[in-house]
């Protein structure tokens, strides 16, 4: 029977200086397994390994991790699609800090999302019923709302690692443009104002990885293009206001 | 490590605390949130990582899209039938009266229902659905957000306490309740997830919005975290369960991985065959067919697999047939569903049938509440509200659901009584309301169980026993059940507490120690197992989706009664249904045919 090599990543910050990569070696799975139950496996032999997990079917956006290099959901990403040889190599998403193992602090990714105002605003009164929609008007969400918050897109994006705090990350972005392309909404002027400064948005410089990455198929890089050509077109706006 | 004692651990007090971050806590905090009231949500995930999450198919009621002159007396209708008599009709009167206004709530909060041309909220048809109290055929009712409803449910609720300024303890553990002398709730233990800490989290109102507890079977749509750690805590401290031996098996989970595949499949069109391609629920519910009640399905496919007509290699599976329904419809509808059986079932359903098999899904049973979401016990055959105690949502049984769960009706649930239970509290906390102070030693006793695990130098192997009780629960306590088997599947359980009593955890550090969150979990599963066996083997009929091989009929004389689980005494008592709704007349029991 032939072995996998798993490389994962081990921290314990009660007892561990420094992280480290511990190798384990276990029978291939006679099925071809998920990378989640593959850590399910491990963990029943060495029950001190720490990671993050609730719907196991990619809906809940527990497990993003790294993934032979490339960021993902361990519960719906089979063994095979990743294998290297015979070999997997785990580590947490990066540029977040660990707690331990495969966990990271998300404080920073939900920081961000926090700040875009994630949340429909319309002052105006409601009516009795819903608030109607055209079914043209309610596609515009399409490729939006369904982000699960696993930070695998902006875990992985460069301007993300260097500026955390400043660059709001794919993500969030994402779900910006979810609010503005929400008919709902009416507070995209507010909204805007709040991404016009040179970080917030304009430290994205189309690299992609986002796209690549995440695991609901989603677009965060057409996302930011959107919003960038509705700041232009806002800027635009209040020139011309301003010359009439 | 160190022992526990109130003495050393923080107190962090509150008004109203909410434990679990799913659909029915989160509506419940978004009403507190305004209030003014000093509340925290605690929630083990985070909490948009949360089961609701996972809801697929929509939110049922009656609020008049698809069909203008719908009204939510047939849904009540639907309801109490489905329930197989046993709901309780003031309970299911007050859901669907008031659901149209919730779901109202809901879309004004942001939520992306899919729509019809005239721009209303989408609605779709589900099992057990009719018109005109069940005269004028199936009727289409449950609103949906494409096949994502959960996640947009889940997340529109979240987004919205980030507006109100919701307090959250995200990834902490609560362990258990404490209690003061007078046996009212003060609050609970609990344990920061990351940084091991613990606390006493006292409060004049403990909300329990813990969701189900599916992983008690092996075979199941429920997520790793649905392990009814409420209910465990409730049990523990003494109060009662009521209509544990209610589990509902959905028809489709995808064979072998359990994921569910939701019932909006056949709403949209979508049918079961068997090894012979035939469309056999015609045989069993020759008017609605596929939407027949989840329990009716579910054992027709097992009367199916039984008689050799399953499929596969090991004729144990049926298939679910959508291709006819064509790649545009299944795209707009159901992407969803076609991610989840093209990674689970390696199947595309564009061209394929998708093999399922009935698969634990929804716990009907739970901690026994009134509309406002209070806890009670049992005292002199009458309800005994328990103070500071309340439940919502999958832990709680109203009761609804009753026998059987209506698809769609769950989302309803939680919006509804959540809604209901942040309402009450609120009156009842600025009424003076309150519980009076715990004493040291109170707090000490709910330390025990933490105390006894971080101690622990030998015993059981936490994934080892929960495989054993899986196993049991799987065996003796299924689709169909049987008195001989069931006694068994009782002694087994003995067997395993046992061990749950004795767990060995290995891991003692304090930062992110999943090891100690499994074992107290496993705990959990074990009360709710235990619960749900010992009804089971009392309740000597076959009602909803109760199916015993030795008592094959319903039998209203006896049985038409909730069951209320003691664990005190582990012994089962009856209690009476609700007959009473305020607006209508109620609905007497009848046959239930579909
Ligand atoms: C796959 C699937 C699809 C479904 N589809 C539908 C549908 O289409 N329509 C419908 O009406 N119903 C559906 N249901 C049922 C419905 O989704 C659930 O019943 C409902 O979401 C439960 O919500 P809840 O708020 O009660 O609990 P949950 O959403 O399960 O939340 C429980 C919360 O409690 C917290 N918690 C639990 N224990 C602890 C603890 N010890 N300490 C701290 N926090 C704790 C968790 O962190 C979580 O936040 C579906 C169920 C499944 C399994
Ligand atoms: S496209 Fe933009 S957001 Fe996406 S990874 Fe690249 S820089 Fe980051
Ligand atoms: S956009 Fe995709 S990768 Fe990024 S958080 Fe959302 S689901 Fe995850
Ligand atoms: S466990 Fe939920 S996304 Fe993987």
């Amino acid at each position: 029977m032939s072995k996998l090599e798993i490389s994962l990543y081990r921290y314990n910050p009660e007892k561990d200086k420094f992280p480290y990569m511990k190798t384990y070696n276990v029978d291939k799975p006679s099925r071809d397994i998920m990378i989640l139950d593959l850590l399910h496996l491990l963990k029943e032999s060495d029950e001190s390994i720490s990671y993050r997990r609730s719907c196991r079917e990619g809906v809940c956006g527990s497990d993003g991790m790294s993934i032979n290099g490339k960021n993902g959901l361990a519960c719906i990403t089979p063994i095979s699609s990743v294998l290297k040889g015979n070999k997997i190599e785990l580590r947490p998403l990066p540029g977040l800090p660990v707690i331990r193992d495969l966990v990271v602090d998300m404080s920073e990714f939900y920081a961000q999302y926090e700040k875009i105002k994630p949340f429909l605003q319309n002052d105006t009164t409601a009516p009795e019923q819903e608030r109607l929609q055209s079914p043209a008007d309610r596609d515009k969400l399409d490729g939006l709302y369904e982000c699960i918050l696993c930070a695998c897109c902006s875990t992985s994006c460069p301007s993300f690692w260097w500026n955390p705090d400043k660059f709001v990350g794919p993500a969030a972005l994402l779900q910006a443009y979810r609010f503005l392309a929400d008919t709902r909404d009416l507070s995209t002027d507010e909204r805007l104002e709040d991404l016009s400064d040179p970080f917030s948005v304009y430290r994205c410089h189309g690299i992609m990885n986002c796209v690549s990455v995440c695991p609901k198929s989603l677009n965060p890089n057409k996302a930011i293009g959107e919003i960038k050509s509705m700041l232009l077109k806002n800027k635009k706006n209040i020139i011309a206001s301003e010359r009439a | 490590m160190h022992k526990y004692n109130s003495s050393n651990i923080k107190t962090l007090e509150f008004d109203a605390l909410i434990i679990g971050g799913g659909g029915s806590g989160m509506r419940a905090s978004l009403e507190l949130a305004k209030s003014g009231l000093k509340t925290a949500v605690v929630s083990k995930v985070f909490p948009t990582r949360s089961h609701t999450v996972s809801a697929q198919g929509g939110i049922t009621c009656a609020i008049q899209s698809a069909d203008p002159n719908d009204d939510w007396r047939w849904h009540m209708y639907d309801t109490v039938k489905g329930a197989d008599f046993i709901g309780d009709q003031d309970a299911i009167e007050y859901m669907c009266s008031e659901g149209p206004k919730a779901v109202f709530e809901l879309e004004h909060m942001g939520l992306p229902f899919s729509r019809f041309d005239n721009g209303r909220i989408y609605q779709r048809p589900f099992g057990g659905q009719s018109k005109d109290f069940g005269k004028g055929g199936q009727a289409a009712r449950t609103c949906a957000a494409a096949d994502r409803t959960g996640h947009a449910l889940l997340h529109t609720l979240y987004q919205n306490n980030i507006k109100e300024g919701s307090n959250f303890l995200n990834e902490w553990f609560a362990v258990d309740l404490v209690k003061n002398s007078k046996n009212e709730v003060t609050g609970v233990i609990a344990f920061s997830i990351e940084s091991g800490e613990v606390a006493y989290l006292k409060a004049q109102a403990t909300v329990l919005a813990t969701g189900g507890a599916g992983r008690i079977y092996a075979s199941t749509t429920n997520a790793l975290i649905n392990t009814g750690d409420g209910l465990g805590m409730a049990l523990r401290s003494g109060f009662p369960a009521q209509d544990m031996e209610m589990w509902q098996f959905h028809p489709t989970g995808i064979y072998g991985a359990g994921s569910l595949v939701t019932e909006g499949c056949r709403g949209e069109g979508g049918y079961l065959v068997n090894a012979d391609g035939e469309r056999f629920m015609e045989r069993y519910a020759p008017n609605v067919k596929d939407l027949a009640g989840r329990d009716v399905v579910a054992r027709s496919m097992v009367l199916e697999i039984l008689e050799g007509r399953g499929c596969g290699e090991n004729k144990d599976h049926v298939f679910l047939k959508l291709d006819h329904l064509g790649a545009d419809v299944l795209n707009a509808k159901l992407p969803g569903i076609c991610e989840l059986s093209r990674t689970f079932a390696h199947v595309d359903p564009i061209y394929e049938p998708i093999p399922v098999i009935p698969t634990c899904h929804y716990m009907m049973g739970g901690t026994p509440t009134n509309v406002n979401g209070q806890a009670f016990q049992r005292l002199d055959n009458k309800d005994l509200t328990i103070p500071g105690l309340y439940a919502a949502g999958e832990a709680a049984c109203v009761s609804v659901h009753g026998a059987n769960r209506l698809g769609g009706n769950s989302l309803l649930d939680l919006v509804v009584f959540g809604r209901a239970t942040g309402k009450h509290i609120q009156e009842e906390i600025k009424s003076g309301g309150g519980v009076e102070s715990s004493s040291a030693s109170d707090v000490d006793e709910s330390l025990e169980r933490l105390n006894k695990l971080n101690e622990s130098s030998s015993g059981y192997q936490t994934a080892e026993v929960k495989r054993q009780l899986q196993t049991c629960m799987q065996n003796y306590f299924g689709v169909f059940r049987r008195g001989e088997f069931m006694k068994k599947g009782v002694e087994e359980l003995k067997e395993i507490r046992e061990k749950t009593d004795n767990l060995f955890v290995a891991d003692k550090s304090a930062a992110f120690n999943t090891n100690r969150v499994e074992a107290l979990e496993l705990q959990n599963l074990l009360e709710v197992a235990e619960a749900t066996a010992i009804a089971a083997l009392e309740r000597n009929e076959s009602r909803g989706a109760h199916a015993r091989d030795d008592y094959p009929d319903r039998d209203d004389e006896n049985w038409l009664c909730h069951s209320m689980y003691d664990p005190k005494t582990k012994t089962l008592s009856k209690r009476e249904v609700n007959f009473s709704p305020n607006q209508v007349d109620p609905f007497p029991p009848a046959v239930r045919s579909y």
